[in-house]
């Protein structure tokens, strides 16, 4: 049924102040509606698109809900095993030194499972970019403790809130990676307002911009929200991320041009 | 001219890689193969071809490099021994379902567990069934020569680009520390970029403006496409089974009895296939090169002709089942074997034959 409404064209050039990227495809993205993943694909999208490096750009895809990440970027990619990302990107750096690299893993894949070739990527100082998506949880899954999940938190396997004595401590690995010597830049973000994608869309673009120094690991940690896992409305769960998780995992670099950031105070 | 060495297995397996014009070596030191990496940083073939050699982690870093370099239409490979391949599994069950070539070597030792540092072959269900998890198969090559150990190198990685497909070679602590005249061959140049890109539609390399992205994985979520691949990587079996089996046999002519061995098992029952005819025995010896796929239609057509079959292997008796499968198990099968690293004698393999097969 087509219908007749008068509705004037708005869509001319002087009013266009946003379109989607042409480096993320029309696939209809599966994330919670909410979900800092989205927001983070579209920021790195956009930092490929700025930088003109589509077609040198390798990325490789976790285990977790962003599994299927290489169905949004237009890019070519590849596939991990859980927690392996930084191994295939290793050796993709290596035979291609040339291609912008970069892994996109959750805190389960990085942190848990993946900790090993995370941290030895780090030391190693291979020259890729590390995007480390922290919502403190196993989203994919169905919601279950993380190697990040806050003292107390409440999640389908700590069901009575994270008992650090029985369960052990949520682990801060981004402090971990900056003391290494192989990283150069590392970083803690946010998305979950206008502010923060506008910095953490900074952060994003100068981890690649560093592969151009060979230098070692940028890494971007991006403390997200998990409104199913967390069993939020997409807004309770911005509220409970800028009340519980950022005093833990404060924002900011930790580490830049392969020199430890002063805490101010 | 000729360019021969003396060599050890692993040191010829390793000169092979460079030669053959391999992109890239991952792997993590483990007894009785730790020669290959010590001999590719040695020989600097980053400075020789641009081959780019890396000690990993761990064994699982080591074959999810070679997944990231395969991915990229490179010739990536490994070398370990069993405890690591088996750390690997995940990997290479990987590597599989996402149908990319890579060549690995086991140079096995005996198990379970940690086992010990001596040789064995009790791999052979791991490398041939599939250790991993999933429907998948390796191409399985075993060699029983020092000079295996490097020709195999080339013809590993030509079937793997073939089909797609990783390749093991199922070594021992034998065949990988012994050391034996090797021929070498020429040193290939390494591919450039240009050719990968050309040669290799699949490889992820950086999407070219206009053309479509590519994605190795081995993900499908919805069941009815994830059957279609399985039902496509059996198809590819099958053509591996039809066209690429591999065997020696040695004084089967005349032969009434039969021994079927692979790798270093093979060598010792050569010597007692010799003894054997100076006794006037008429023996003679299959060896299958392939162990997946196994030879079983010249099992069948032996079978045919022999009065009884043994299989000499290190291990508790695992070929066996192939050779029962090819022989339908119309005449006397049986193995011998010696296990946890020791090796037996010819003689001893040769009183096996008598006392099993010949005896009653
Ligand atoms: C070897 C292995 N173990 C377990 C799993 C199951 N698994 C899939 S995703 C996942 C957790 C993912 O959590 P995270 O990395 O935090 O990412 P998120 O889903 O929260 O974005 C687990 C345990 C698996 N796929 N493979």
């Amino acid at each position: 049924m087509t219908q007749n409404f008068d509705i004037p064209e708005i869509r001319t050039p002087e009013n266009l102040v946003y379109k989607k990227t042409s480096v993320l495809t029309d696939n209809v993205l599966h994330y919670c509606p909410g979900c800092g993943h989205g927001t983070t694909h579209r920021l790195i999208a956009e930092v490929i698109e700025e930088m003109g490096i589509q077609s040198e750009v390798i990325g490789v895809a976790p285990v977790g809900c962003s599994v299927l990440a290489y169905n949004y970027f237009d890019i070519d990619m590849q596939e991990a095993a859980h927690g392996r990302a930084p191994a295939l990107a290793t050796a993709i750096k290596r035979v291609y030194p040339e291609k912008f690299v970069f892994t996109y893993q959750g805190d389960g894949d990085l942190a848990a499972i993946g900790t090993n070739e995370t941290l030895h990527a780090c030391n190693r100082g291979e020259n890729i970019t590390i995007i480390f998506i922290n919502n403190a949880i196993y989203g994919m899954t169905g919601g279950q403790m993380a190697p990040t999940t806050l003292p107390g938190m409440l999640t389908s396997t700590s069901p009575y809130g994270r008992d650090v004595q029985m369960m052990g401590n949520p682990l801060k690995i981004t402090e971990l990676l900056a003391l290494l010597p192989g990283t150069y830049y590392v970083t803690r973000q946010a998305v979950h307002t206008a502010a923060l994608v506008r910095r953490a869309k900074k952060a994003i673009r100068m981890a690649f911009e560093n592969q151009k120094l060979n230098r070692g690991v940028s890494f971007v940690e991006v403390v997200s929200n998990c409104n199913s896992g967390w069993k939020l409305t997409p807004l309770q769960a911005n509220k409970w991320l800028e009340e519980n998780m950022l005093p833990f995992y404060p924002l900011g670099d930790l580490k830049v041009n392969g020199e430890l950031v002063k805490k101010s105070e | 001219m000729k360019e021969l060495m003396l060599m050890k297995g692993n040191e010829a397996f390793a000169e092979a890689a460079i030669r053959v014009g391999a992109d890239a070596y991952f792997g993590y030191p483990i007894t009785p193969q730790s020669e290959v990496m010590e001999y590719l940083m040695a020989e600097k073939p980053y400075e020789r071809t641009g081959m780019v050699v890396l000690q990993s982690e761990s064994e699982l870093g080591a074959i999810n490099m070679v997944y990231g370099a395969a991915a990229c239409g490179k010739r990536a490979l490994t070398s370990s021994s069993s405890p690591g391949i088996s750390l690997m599994q995940e990997g290479i069950s990987y590597i599989a379902g996402s149908e990319l070539p890579c060549l690995i070597l086991n140079v096995v030792r005996g198990g379970p567990g940690l086992g010990t540092i001596q040789p064995s072959q009790s791999d052979y269900f791991q490398a041939t069934k599939g250790g991993g998890h999933g429907d998948y198969r390796l191409i399985v090559l075993a060699p029983s020569s020092v000079q295996e150990m490097f020709d195999f190198v080339s013809l590993g990685f030509e079937l793997a680009f073939k089909y797609r497909n990783p390749v093991m070679m199922l070594s021992d602590g034998v065949i990988g520390q012994m050391m034996e005249k090797v021929e070498l061959s020429e040193q290939q140049p390494r591919l450039t970029n240009q050719q990968i890109d050309e040669l290799y539609p699949w490889a992820t390399t950086g999407k070219k403006p206009g053309k479509d992205r590519r994605i190795i994985t081995s993900l499908e979520l919805d069941p009815s496409k994830q059957e279609k691949h399985n039902l496509k990587l059996q198809e590819k079996y099958r053509k591996i089974e039809a066209s690429e089996v591999r065997y020696e046999t040695l004084q089967c002519e005349d032969a009434e009895y039969l021994l079927v061995a692979f790798g270093s098992s093979a060598r010792i029952c050569q010597k007692a296939m010799d003894l054997g005819r100076a006794k006037g025995i008429k023996v003679g010896l299959l060896r299958p090169i392939t162990l997946y796929p196994f030879p079983y239609a010249i099992v069948e057509q032996l079978s045919n002709q022999v009065k009884g079959i043994l299989v000499v292997e290190l291990n508790a008796g695992q070929m066996i089942e192939d050779v029962r499968i090819g022989s339908h198990d119309r005449i006397k099968v049986k193995h011998y074997g010696r296990f946890g690293g020791m090796i037996p004698s010819p003689v001893e393999v040769l009183d096996a034959l008598e006392k099993q097969i010949i005896g009653d």
